[in-house]
C-alpha cells in the first residue's frame, strides 16, 4: 500500500477521516440551523421558504449537497470499521470496570450515540429531504413551512427528533474538541478556547433545532 | 606467585588509554560478522555494549529477565551521572575527577581503570545528548550541572530525579535500534544459569525461559555480564526486587574470581524501614543533601515534633563534625554518622532509627532569591516558603512525591525522616584491565565487576561507569580478545560442555522442586538479611563476622532442606527463579563475611569496629591491605584468597579528611 | 507477621497459562496494615498460599519504587488502582478502607495476552520502539553536548514526554485499548528535540505503522489514558503525533 494511502487507511489515518468528516458535518449544521432559525421569525414561513427555496435549487448548494452525503458515508463507514476494529482490540473485557473514573460516558459511547443520530437522520431525510427532491425533480410548488407545520402536529416525532438532537448534543459535545484533537491542533493557549466553544456549541445548536419541532408543536410559530 | 594479572598497560598514566586504542588489535568488519556475542543483562552496561557491538558489526544476543530491556534496575538511579566536562568553570578536570574517585574510594581502585574512566566521561555526556536524552538544562539553553557527595565541583549532569531512567532508554533506545535491524537478538524473561566453559574459554550461557520453563543453550565466542549488583543479599535494599547475584555467582563458582565482596555502599537517605511487611527500601536521592539539612534533637529521646524543636536545640552533626564538606560528605561517612547518632539514642521516628532531613532553610534562602528576581527585596517568610517551595518542587518534585506515598507524610511541611540502608555493592567478578574475567573470553561490566570504586563508591559515578564500560571500553577491549578468535567456527549447542552444564542446571531445579520443605524462599530470604544486616552491615566486628559465617551455613543446610518450592519446571514459576537467587545470595553472604574477616582494617564501606581512630573514623592499613581481595571458588564453603596490589603512583595516598 | 488491622477480600483473576481460561477466585486476608504496599500485600497473600500448598499469584513488578513500569494490576476498574499518578507499587493500602472486596485482574488487550494469572506480554512496545523509537547515532559519533543549546522550555517538554514509563495502563484502561499515548510519548520526545529532527517524519509512520499491526485498538479521544497515567504524559502528544503523521503523509516526499 503506497504510503499516501495509508494516509487514509492507519490508525490515524482513519481518525483523520473521521474529524475532516466530522469537522465538515459541523460546518454543515451551522448553515443548517442558520436557515431553520429563519422559522422564528413568525412570518409564517416567507423568508424561511425563499431560503430554502434557494438552497433547494442552487447548482453550488446541490454540489454541497452530494459532497455532504459522501461525508456523512465516509463518518458513518469510517464509524463503524473503527469501533469494530476498537472492540476486537479487546477481545476479553474486564470483569470489572470503572471507566466513569477516567472519561466521559458520552465520548466512550460516540458509536451509539452516532447510531441513534443516524436513526433520526433517516426519518428526518424522509420527512424533509426526500419532498422537497420529489417536488424539485417534479417541477411542482412545495411550501416546505406547510411541510414542517404538518409533520410536527404528531407528539411521537417531536419526541423523536427531540432525542434525535440531544443525541446530536452529547455527540458533538466530545465530536466538537476531539477533531480538534484529531487534527492534531492542541495547543496550551487555544485548546481552552475550542473546548469552551465546542461546549457552548454543542448545547446551543441542539437547542434551536429542538425549539423547532417544541415551537410549532405548541403553536408559538405558524 | 599471584595468579592475578591485571593486565594494565605500560606507559604513563594519562596516555596507557590513548595508546592502548591505537594498538589493540582490530576485527576487519567481515569478521565481526561471524563473531557472536553474548551479552547478559540490558542495564547501562549492558545495553550499551549489546548496542554499541552490534553498531560494530559483531552479531549479539542480549539477555534479561525482566519482560523489556527497558526494566533493568538502572533505571531507578535518581540523581545524576558525572563527568568532567568542567562545563560550570569550577576547576573540574578528568585529573581532578580520577582523583577524587580513588579518594572517595578510599584507596582500594586501581589507578588506571580509574583514570580511564574520567578520560571517557565527557564522551558519555555526548553520547547520550546525541541520543535525546533530555537532561536538565539552564535557560540560556546549556546543561545544567549539580553537586554531589565527596566533591568540591559540580559536574553531576541529571534529568530531574530520574537520571538514570532517562539515560536507560537512551540505551534502550540504541539498543532496540539494533535489535529492529536485526543485528541483535533480544532475549527478554529468560535467566541465565550458567556459563559454559569449554577448554578454558567461556563459550556460551545456559538460559531458562522464565514463561516456558524451557532450558536453553546459547553459544558465543565471547560473553559478557552486565548483571548489576547483589546489594539484595541484605534482602531489604534499594535494588530492585530480581536483582541478584545468579549470573555473577554461577560464573565464580566456574572460575572466576570473585573480588572485594565485603565492599558494600550503605545509603545515608533512605526512607526508614516501616514493618515486618517491608518488601525494599527506597531510596531519597543524594542531591536532596545539596538543599536539604541533617540533623537531630540534641535532647535524647526527644519526643517533640520537628517543628517544636527550636534551632539551638537542634544538632547539625555532619556541619558540626565535617565542616569543609558538611552535609555532602561521602556515603560511608554520612551513613555511619547516623548509625552513631541513632546508636546513641537521638534518632527520630517512632523506631527511633531515623535522623531529619530538613529543607526548610534552604526553601526560604531560594525564596528570597525568587522574590528579589521579583524586585521584592524584602519579603516576609511566608513570601519567601512559598516561593522557595516552588523552587523545591521543581528540583525535587517527583522525590518529595514519592517520600509523601511512601510515608504518608508532606515532606514539604516535616522535615523527611531518612535512615541508611544497602544500595550498592562496590565488589564484584574480577575484571582485568580489559573487563576480562579470570576466565579467558568472559567479561564483567557495570555494577557487576568490581569496580573502579574502590571500598566506596562516590554518587553519580555508578552510572558512569556502567556506560564508560559499555559504551566506550568493552567494545575496544573485546576486540583484543576477539581478534584472535576469528578462526573458531561457532560450536554447535550439542557440544558435551553444553549438555552437562545444562544438566546441572537440571539437577539443581529438580532438586528444588522436590526438597518440598515447610519454609517459603522469601522466608529464608529475609533471615539471610537479618544475619547480614547486623553482623556485615554498616559496621563489623570479628565476633560477629565469625557468628554470621557459621549462622548461614546452618541457613545453607536448613534451605537445602526445608524450602518450599511451589509450581513445576516446565512453566511460569517466580518463586522457582527467587530460589535459584536466594540459594546463590545464602552462599556469597558466606563469603562477604570471610571477606570481611579478612580486611582487618577500616576503608568506604567497610568499618571494622576494632579498626578506627579515636573520633570514630575508619582507619586503613595500607601496609597490610591496599590489596583487590580476588577470591576463588574452591568448594562449598571454600575460598582461596589471591591478591592483587594496588600500586599508586600518580596519587598520593593518604587518609581521608573531609574536615 | 503483618501488623495491621485491615480485613479485606480479594477477588484475583487466576489463568494457568496464555492458551487456558482464567476465572476470578476469592481470597480473604486479614491484619493488613495500611502502611503496606499493595504489592506487600500481595506478598502476604502469596506467603499464606504457599504455607498451604497452593500456586501463589504470579504478578509482574520489579523496582517497587514507581520507575521500572513492570508492576500491572487493573485494580477495582482502574489500572494501577483508585490514587492518581501512582504505579501499583507506590498504592498503598491506606487508600483502601477495612472490610473492602478489591478486583484484581491483568491488563487485558489483544496486544497484551495474559501469560500468566496477573503476567501480560508487552513486547508489543519493544517492537514499537524497535521501528523507530530512536536517534540513529551509532557510538562515538556525537559532537560535544552544549555545542547545541535547546532551550529549557522545549528540552522540559521533550523530558516530561520521557517520562514514560512503558507500563501500559494507557492501553489497560482505554476503551479501544490503543496505545496512542504510549507511542505519541515517544514521537513528541524526540520531535521536540533538535536531535531528533533528521528522522522525524520517519519516526513517526514506522511506529504508528508497527502499533497498528500489533493490534491496538484506535484512539477516540476520550483522555482515559492521560487521567491514568502513572506519569502524567499528556494528551498533547497524541495532538503533535497527529500532525506530525500528517505532515509525514501529505508533506514530507519520503516513502516509508
Ligand atoms: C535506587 C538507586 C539509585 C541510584 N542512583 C544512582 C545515581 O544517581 N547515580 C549513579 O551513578 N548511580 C546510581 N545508582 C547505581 C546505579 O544505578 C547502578 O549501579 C547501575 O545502574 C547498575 O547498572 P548495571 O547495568 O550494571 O546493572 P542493572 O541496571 O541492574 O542491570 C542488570 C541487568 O542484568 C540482567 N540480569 C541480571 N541477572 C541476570 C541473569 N541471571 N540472567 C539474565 N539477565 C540478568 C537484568 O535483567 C538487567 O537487565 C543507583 C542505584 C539504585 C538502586
Ligand atoms: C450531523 C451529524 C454528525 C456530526 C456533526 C458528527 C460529528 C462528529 C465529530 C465532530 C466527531 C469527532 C471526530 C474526531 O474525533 O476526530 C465524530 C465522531 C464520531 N461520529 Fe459523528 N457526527 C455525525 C453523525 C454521525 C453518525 C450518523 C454516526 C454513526 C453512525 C457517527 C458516528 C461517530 C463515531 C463512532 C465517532 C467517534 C469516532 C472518533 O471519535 O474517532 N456520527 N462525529
Ligand atoms: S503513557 Fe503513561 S500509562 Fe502509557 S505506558 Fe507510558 S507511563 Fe504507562
Ligand atoms: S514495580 Fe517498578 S514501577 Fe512498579
Amino acid at each position: 500500500m503506497s504510503s499516501l494511502s495509508k494516509a487514509f487507511t492507519s490508525s490515524i489515518g482513519k481518525k483523520f477521516v473521521m474529524g475532516l468528516t466530522g469537522l465538515f458535518l459541523i460546518s454543515f449544521l451551522i448553515v443548517h440551523v442558520s436557515i431553520n432559525a429563519l422559522i422564528f421569525l413568525n412570518d409564517g414561513g416567507e423568508t424561511f421558504n425563499v431560503a430554502a427555496d434557494f438552497m433547494a435549487h442552487n447548482i453550488v448548494i446541490r454540489i454541497m449537497e452530494v459532497g455532504l452525503f459522501l461525508g456523512i458515508i465516509l463518518h458513518i463507514v469510517q464509524a463503524i470499521m473503527l469501533t469494530s476494529q476498537n472492540n476486537a482490540a479487546r477481545p476479553e473485557k474486564y470483569a470489572y470496570n470503572k471507566p466513569q473514573a477516567n472519561s466521559k460516558w458520552y465520548s466512550r459511547s460516540m458509536g451509539l450515540l452516532g447510531t441513534l443520530i443516524l436513526m433520526f437522520l433517516v426519518l428526518h431525510l424522509y420527512h424533509f429531504w426526500w419532498p422537497t427532491k420529489v417536488s424539485v425533480y417534479t417541477h411542482q410548488e412545495h411550501n416546505t413551512f406547510q411541510n414542517i407545520v404538518m409533520i410536527f402536529q404528531e407528539e411521537w416525532v417531536v419526541a423523536v427528533y427531540v432525542l434525535g438532537v440531544i443525541s446530536l448534543g452529547y455527540h458533538l459535545l466530545h465530536g466538537f474538541q476531539s477533531s480538534f484533537q484529531t487534527m492534531g491542533w492542541n495547543h496550551k493557549k487555544w485548546t481552552p478556547v475550542v473546548k469552551t466553544v465546542g461546549v457552548w456549541f454543542s448545547i446551543i445548536v441542539p437547542i434551536i433545532f429542538a425549539l423547532m419541532p417544541i415551537a410549532i408543536y405548541f403553536g408559538w410559530v405558524s | 606467585m599471584s595468579k592475578l594479572n591485571s593486565n594494565i598497560p605500560a606507559g604513563e598514566l594519562t596516555q596507557k588509554w590513548t595508546k592502548y586504542k591505537s594498538s589493540v588489535p582490530l576485527v576487519n568488519p567481515a569478521n565481526k560478522r561471524s563473531l557472536e556475542v553474548i551479552v547478559v543483562g540490558s542495564g547501562l552496561a549492558g545495553a550499551s555494549a549489546a548496542a554499541t557491538l552490534a553498531e560494530m558489526g559483531y552479531k549479539v544476543k542480549c539477555f534479561c529477565f525482566q519482560d523489556s530491556p527497558r526494566r533493568a534496575h538502572s533505571i531507578a538511579a535518581q540523581g545524576g551521572i558525572n563527568a568532567a566536562k568542567n562545563y560550570q568553570n569550577d576547576g573540574d578536570s578528568t585529573y581532578r575527577l580520577f582523583y577524587d574517585t580513588i579518594k572517595g574510594g578510599d584507596y582500594r581502585a586501581r589507578e588506571a581503570n580509574v583514570h580511564r574512566l574520567a578520560e571517557v566521561s565527557a564522551n558519555i555526556i555526548d553520547q547520550c545528548v546525541a541520543q535525546g536524552v533530555p537532561l536538565a538544562r539552564e535557560y540560556g539553553g546549556l546543561l545544567d550541572n549539580r553537586s554531589f557527595g565527596g566533591t568540591q565541583v559540580q559536574r553531576t549532569f541529571y534529568a530531574a530525579g530520574q537520571t538514570g531512567q532517562q539515560l536507560l532508554l537512551g540505551a534502550y533506545s540504541a539498543l532496540e535500534r539494533q535489535v529492529g535491524m536485526g543485528k541483535v537478538q533480544m532475549y527478554t524473561r529468560h535467566e541465565m544459569l550458567d556459563v559454559v566453559v569449554i577448554d578454558g574459554k567461556a563459550r556460551g550461557i545456559i538460559a531458562r525461559n522464565l514463561i516456558t520453563g524451557e532450558l536453553e543453550r546459547h553459544f558465543g565466542h565471547a560473553v559478557v555480564l552486565g548483571t548489576g549488583g547483589y546489594g539484595n543479599v541484605f534482602y531489604l535494599s534499594t535494588n530492585a526486587m530480581g536483582s541478584n547475584v545468579t549470573a555473577a555467582w554461577k560464573v565464580h563458582k566456574k572460575g572466576a574470581f570473585f573480588a572485594n565482596p565485603c565492599y558494600t555502599q550503605i545509603h545515608p537517605t533512605c526512607i526508614p524501614v516501616s514493618g515486618d511487611h517491608q518488601s525494599k527500601l527506597t531510596l531519597m536521592s543524594e542531591s536532596l543533601r545539596n538543599d536539604g539539612r541533617i540533623w537531630v534533637p540534641k535532647k535524647k529521646d526527644d519526643t517533640r515534633k520537628a517543628s517544636d524543636i527550636p534551632e539551638d536545640e537542634r544538632d547539625y552533626y555532619l556541619e558540626r563534625r565535617y565542616p569543609a564538606f558538611g552535609n555532602l560528605v561521602p556515603r560511608d561517612v554520612a551513613s555511619r554518622a547516623a548509625k552513631e547518632r541513632c546508636d546513641a539514642g537521638y534518632g527520630v521516628g517512632a523506631s527511633k532509627l531515623a535522623v531529619y532531613l530538613d529543607f526548610k532553610a534552604n526553601t526560604e534562602r531560594y525564596g528570597r532569591i525568587e522574590a528579589s528576581k521579583a524586585g521584592n527585596h524584602n519579603p516576609d517568610k511566608e513570601t519567601c516558603m512559598r516561593l522557595g517551595t516552588a523552587v523545591i518542587k521543581e528540583k525535587y518534585g517527583n522525590l518529595f512525591d514519592m517520600y509523601a506515598q511512601i510515608t504518608g507524610e508532606n515532606p514539604y511541611e516535616t522535615p523527611m525522616r531518612i535512615y541508611p540502608a544497602v544500595h550498592y555493592t562496590m565488589g564484584g567478578v574480577w575484571v582485568d584491565y580489559d573487563l576480562m574475567t579470570t576466565i579467558p573470553g568472559l567479561y564483567c561490566t557495570g555494577e557487576a565487576n568490581f569496580s573502579d570504586h574502590g571500598a566506596n563508591r562516590l554518587g553519580a559515578s555508578a552510572l558512569m561507569q556502567g556506560l564508560a564500560d559499555g559504551y566506550f571500553v568493552l567494545p575496544y577491549t573485546i576486540g583484543s580478545y576477539l581478534s584472535k578468535e576469528i578462526a573458531t567456527k561457532p560450536i554447535p549447542t550439542d557440544h558435551p560442555a553444553f549438555v552437562e552444564a545444562e544438566n546441572e542446571v537440571k539437577a539443581t531445579i529438580d532438586k528444588f522442586l522436590s526438597i518440598n520443605g515447610t519454609k517459603s524462599v522469601d522466608h529464608f530470604h529475609k533471615r539471610l538479611g537479618h544475619i547480614m544486616w547486623e553482623k556485615c552491615g554498616m559496621a563489623r566486628n570479628k565476633e560477629g563476622l565469625t557468628q554470621a559465617i557459621q549462622e548461614i551455613q546452618d541457613l545453607r543446610r536448613e534451605f537445602w532442606a526445608d524450602v518450599k518450592v511451589p509450581g513445576s519446571a516446565d512453566e511460569f514459576n517466580p518463586e522457582l527463579e527467587k530460589a535459584h537467587r536466594v540459594a546463590d545470595f545464602i552462599e556469597l553472604g558466606e563469603l562477604m563475611c570471610k571477606d570481611a574477616l579478612n580486611r582487618e582494617e577500616s576503608c568506604g564501606g567497610h568499618f571494622r569496629e576494632e579498626h578506627q581512630t579515636e573520633e570514630g573514623e575508619a582507619k586503613r592499613d595500607d601496609e597490610n591491605y591496599a590489596y583487590v581481595a580476588a577470591w576463588e571458588y574452591k568448594g562449598v564453603s571454600e575460598f582461596e584468597l589471591h591478591k592483587e596490589e594496588l600500586i599508586y603512583e600518580n596519587i598520593k595516598v593518604a587518609q581521608r579528611n573531609y574536615k | 507477621m503483618s501488623t495491621g488491622n485491615m480485613n479485606l477480600t480479594l477477588q484475583v483473576w487466576r489463568q494457568k497459562n496464555s492458551k487456558s481460561a482464567g476465572k476470578l477466585v476469592d481470597y480473604k486476608l486479614s491484619d493488613i496494615s495500611p502502611d503496606m504496599s499493595f504489592l506487600e500485600m500481595f506478598d502476604v497473600l502469596n506467603e499464606q498460599l504457599i504455607n498451604k500448598g497452593e500456586e501463589p499469584v504470579v504478578f509482574d513488578h520489579d523496582c517497587r519504587e514507581g520507575i521500572c513500569g513492570m508492576c500491572s494490576m487493573f485494580i477495582n476498574g482502574q489500572p494501577h488502582g483508585p490514587k492518581d499518578l501512582v504505579t501499583t507499587c507506590q498504592l498503598h493500602m491506606r487508600s483502601f478502607n477495612d472490610g473492602d472486596t478489591i478486583v484484581v485482574e491483568p491488563w487485558r488487550a489483544k496486544a497484551f495476552p495474559v501469560i500468566k494469572d496477573l503476567a501480560v506480554d508487552r513486547s508489543a512496545f519493544d517492537r514499537i520502539i524497535a521501528s523507530g523509537g530512536f536517534v540513529s547515532v551509532n557510538t562515538g559519533n556525537a559532537q560535544d553536548a552544549n555545542a547545541l543549546p535547546i532551550p529549557k522550555i522545549q528540552a522540559d517538554a521533550a523530558f516530561e514526554a520521557a517520562a514514560c514509563i512503558g507500563c501500559g495502563a494507557c492501553v489497560a484502561t482505554c476503551k479501544n485499548a490503543s496505545a496512542m499515548l504510549f507511542v505519541s510519548a515517544k514521537v513528541s520526545q524526540l520531535a521536540l528535540l533538535p536531535q531528533g529532527q533528521p528522522e522525524r517524519y520517519r519516526r513517526v509512520q514506522s511506529m504508528v505503522a508497527q502499533m497498528d499491526e500489533e493490534g491496538f485498538g484506535n484512539c477516540t479521544n476520550t483522555g482515559a489514558c492521560e487521567a491514568e497515567c502513572p506519569k502524567g504524559i499528556s494528551l498533547e502528544n497524541i495532538a503533535r503525533m497527529n500532525r506530525d503523521y500528517f505532515s509525514a503523509k501529505f508533506i514530507s516526499e519520503e516513502e516509508v
